[in-house]
């Protein structure tokens, strides 16, 4: 809204979540990975005998890696001429 | 429960509250990334009509991901274990598949921007108001039920006091939809789904492995009160409170399934506004159909904690056998969390449950701004604005609605019970709506007369239902009343439109293209391919086909 004319309608939606949810993720795989490894034992027998900080630590890790490499592989393309002829078609279309 | 020193007060240290602090780091710096991408209303209400359907069909199981669905479906399955299943494999999943095959063609291909707004262009304005004023209402309050419960939530678990919770998630909530509009309440949507599933998924694997497995599992849930019957979907008669088999499986196929989810699913504005928000007509049809995939497998990560925690917990399984104790199903994942995790999944165990009862305020928050400002505001008291009054509008009206929502918490903390029975009341309300739509859409002699009279006259059944079986008149436990209410107001608002439309004039044809099936030329029902819609795995028909196949398996297998 600040930057009305600069900002051209294409842009909507154009930051990648994918990579908001990736860093998330892995902040807090590493967070979780490294209390993992420093666990206590006394903690590990509370959950099953799972050292769950640690594997889903790394879980996410990973989890993080591959939507990072989705987003590169497949980044956000937004066809100019077709949001503009969208923005066009929205003006025109009857409200009633 | 609202004690300060609960049973379930959870050991959170300085590293859970750093998952915390964390998260809704992220939530704010969403809204303030999505506020960038708002240049006009459309943007703000509609997300500009532009968002891939990965991202809109997880932000469509995201926003009712809500407190209910997360507490009352795991509460469920302590209480009556796999049969809570049909919420999801009966209910929710065949309705998506519905809307995103049979009715997105004219939400979507009609350019109506709000579900009322398609009644209004279908029957007129009596029907539109009705609709438009009965659903922001609804909103609102059920803004305010989540509101609180999430204030009860912290409460319990980290022991700020209530009114503080209140405040502190209202002003969170509230600052990133005013920011970012409904792009920051479906990017923030989406990543909720996935500290959702962070979340409860390795609680889910800590409990089968403490519980001894699948094996150990049915052993131990067969041994508990409500037997073995526990461990099969079907004919789950406690949980439709019918004993005969057959009416217990015909309530659930047509009670639950058709008439309570696909009303639910198809008309709730809250969810249809997800699709609505997607690039182009391929992608609103997927929505629900990419939606329905994780939907299905969500009940291995409430239902079976909810499960595994009657048996786990002791002072659950004492409830479960005398009913006496201090904790009631509802607490089922808190104590299973309180339970299993350490510090650290701990913390971002707490994190996921914030985030689902942040999700699914916000969801009512920016749908009811949405039909308020559009459907009200533009349409019956400030016409002919330019564009940008309705944006600001927009805004005011998210501020109004979190301060109303602020209030029906404070009245849900008094009156608890009330607040349970408005919620049932309102789902309700889309079952007649439901018909409604369903006729409208396929009948084209079905007039505005009696598009309005019959959603009222069905709504009228529903409630006399509603409070013949609150007084005992009708005497049905479990669902069955809910069951049969909806049954009723489905039934009664067919038969009077039908009646009406007889009487009164239809309109012209005309003026119901894009709105009716018959009148609808298939092109515009159907979606032009456009770029990045090509390949098998992205036409809705074939997607819808694979995920019904998976419920007809998981139904089977679970059964």
């Amino acid at each position: 809204m600040a930057d009305q004319t600069s900002t051209p309608k294409k842009k909507a939606g154009a930051f990648d979540i994918r990579v908001v949810i990736a860093a998330l993720i892995a902040i807090y795989g590493l967070v979780l990975t490294i209390l993992g490894i420093i666990a206590d034992p006394k903690e590990v027998d509370k959950a099953a005998g799972i050292n769950i900080n640690l594997w889903g630590g790394i879980a996410m890790l990973v989890f993080a890696a591959l939507f990072v490499l989705w987003a590169r592989l497949r980044p956000i393309a937004v066809p100019v001429e077709d949001a503009a002829a969208r923005a066009a078609g929205e003006e025109s279309s009857p409200g009633e | 429960m609202l004690a300060q020193d609960s049973i379930l007060r959870l050991d959170a240290t300085a590293i859970d509250y750093l998952i915390i602090a964390l998260y809704f780091a992220f939530v704010l710096g969403i809204g303030y990334l999505a506020k960038r991408a708002v240049s006009n209303s459309l943007d703000f209400f509609l997300s500009g009509r532009s968002l891939p359907a990965w991202v809109t069909g997880l932000a469509f199981i995201s926003a009712n991901l809500g407190a209910i669905e997360i507490m009352g479906m795991s509460a469920n399955g302590a209480e009556y274990g796999m049969p809570t299943v049909h919420y999801f494999w009966i209910g929710a999943v065949p309705a998506m598949l519905f809307l995103g095959v049979v009715m997105m063609p004219f939400y979507y291909g009609s350019k109506v921007r709000s579900v009322p707004e398609f009644m209004l262009r279908r029957f007129g304005k009596p029907a539109h108001l009705v609709n438009a004023i009965s659903f922001a209402v609804a909103q609102v309050l059920i803004a305010g039920v989540n509101l609180f419960l999430l204030a009860t939530i912290v409460n319990v678990l980290l022991g700020w006091p209530i009114w503080v919770s209140v405040i502190v998630a209202a002003v969170i909530v509230l600052s990133y939809i005013t920011l970012g509009g409904l792009s920051a309440a479906i990017y923030n949507e989406v990543l909720q789904f996935f500290v959702i599933v962070a979340a409860l998924l390795p609680l889910t694997i800590v409990g089968l492995r403490k519980v001894g497995g699948w094996e150990g599992l049915t052993e131990k849930v067969s041994a508990s009160p409500g037997g073995a019957e526990q461990m099969s979907a079907w004919p789950g008669n406690a949980l439709s409170g019918f004993s005969s088999d057959i009416l217990s499986v015909i309530g659930i196929v047509f009670g639950l399934g058709f008439v309570l989810s696909f009303g639910y699913w198809t008309t709730n504005f809250v969810e249809v506004q997800r699709a609505m928000a997607s690039k182009n007509m391929s992608a609103a049809r997927r929505t629900p159909i990419i939606g329905s995939f994780p939907k299905m497998f969500i009940p291995f990560i409430v239902i079976i904690p909810g499960m595994m925690a009657a048996v786990l917990v002791p002072e659950l399984a004492e409830f479960k056998a005398n009913g006496t104790g201090e904790v009631d199903y509802n607490d089922a994942l808190l104590l299973l969390i309180r339970d299993l995790l350490p510090n650290g999944m701990l913390g971002l165990a707490i994190t996921g449950l914030l985030a689902s009862f942040m999700a699914g305020m916000a969801a009512n928050l920016s749908s009811f701004n949405t039909v308020v400002s559009y459907d009200l505001i533009e349409r019956y008291l400030i016409k002919d604005r330019p564009d940008e009054f309705y944006l600001r509008t927009g805004r005011w009206v998210t501020v109004g609605g979190t301060v109303i929502a602020i209030g029906t918490a404070a009245i849900a903390s008094g009156y608890t019970n009330l607040m349970d029975y408005l919620q049932q009341l309102f789902s309700f309300f889309n079952a007649p709506l439901f018909a409604t739509f369903i006729l409208g859409m396929f009948w084209k002699r079905m007039t505005a007369t009696a598009g309005w009279v019959g959603l009222v006259s069905g709504t009228t059944t529903a409630v006399l239902v509603f409070i013949l079986s609150e007084s005992g008149v009708i005497d049905l436990p479990g669902q069955g009343a809910s069951f049969v209410g909806a049954g009723a107001a489905f039934v009664v608002d067919i038969v009077v439109s039908v009646i009406v439309s007889m009487a009164t004039v239809p309109k012209r044809d005309e003026e119901l293209a894009g709105l009716v099936y018959s009148l609808t030329p298939k092109e515009q029902r159907t979606e032009v391919a456009e770029h990045g819609d090509h390949g098998w795995y992205r036409r809705p028909v074939l997607l819808a086909g694979i995920s019904l196949a998976m419920i007809i398996v998981l139904n089977i297998v679970f059964g």
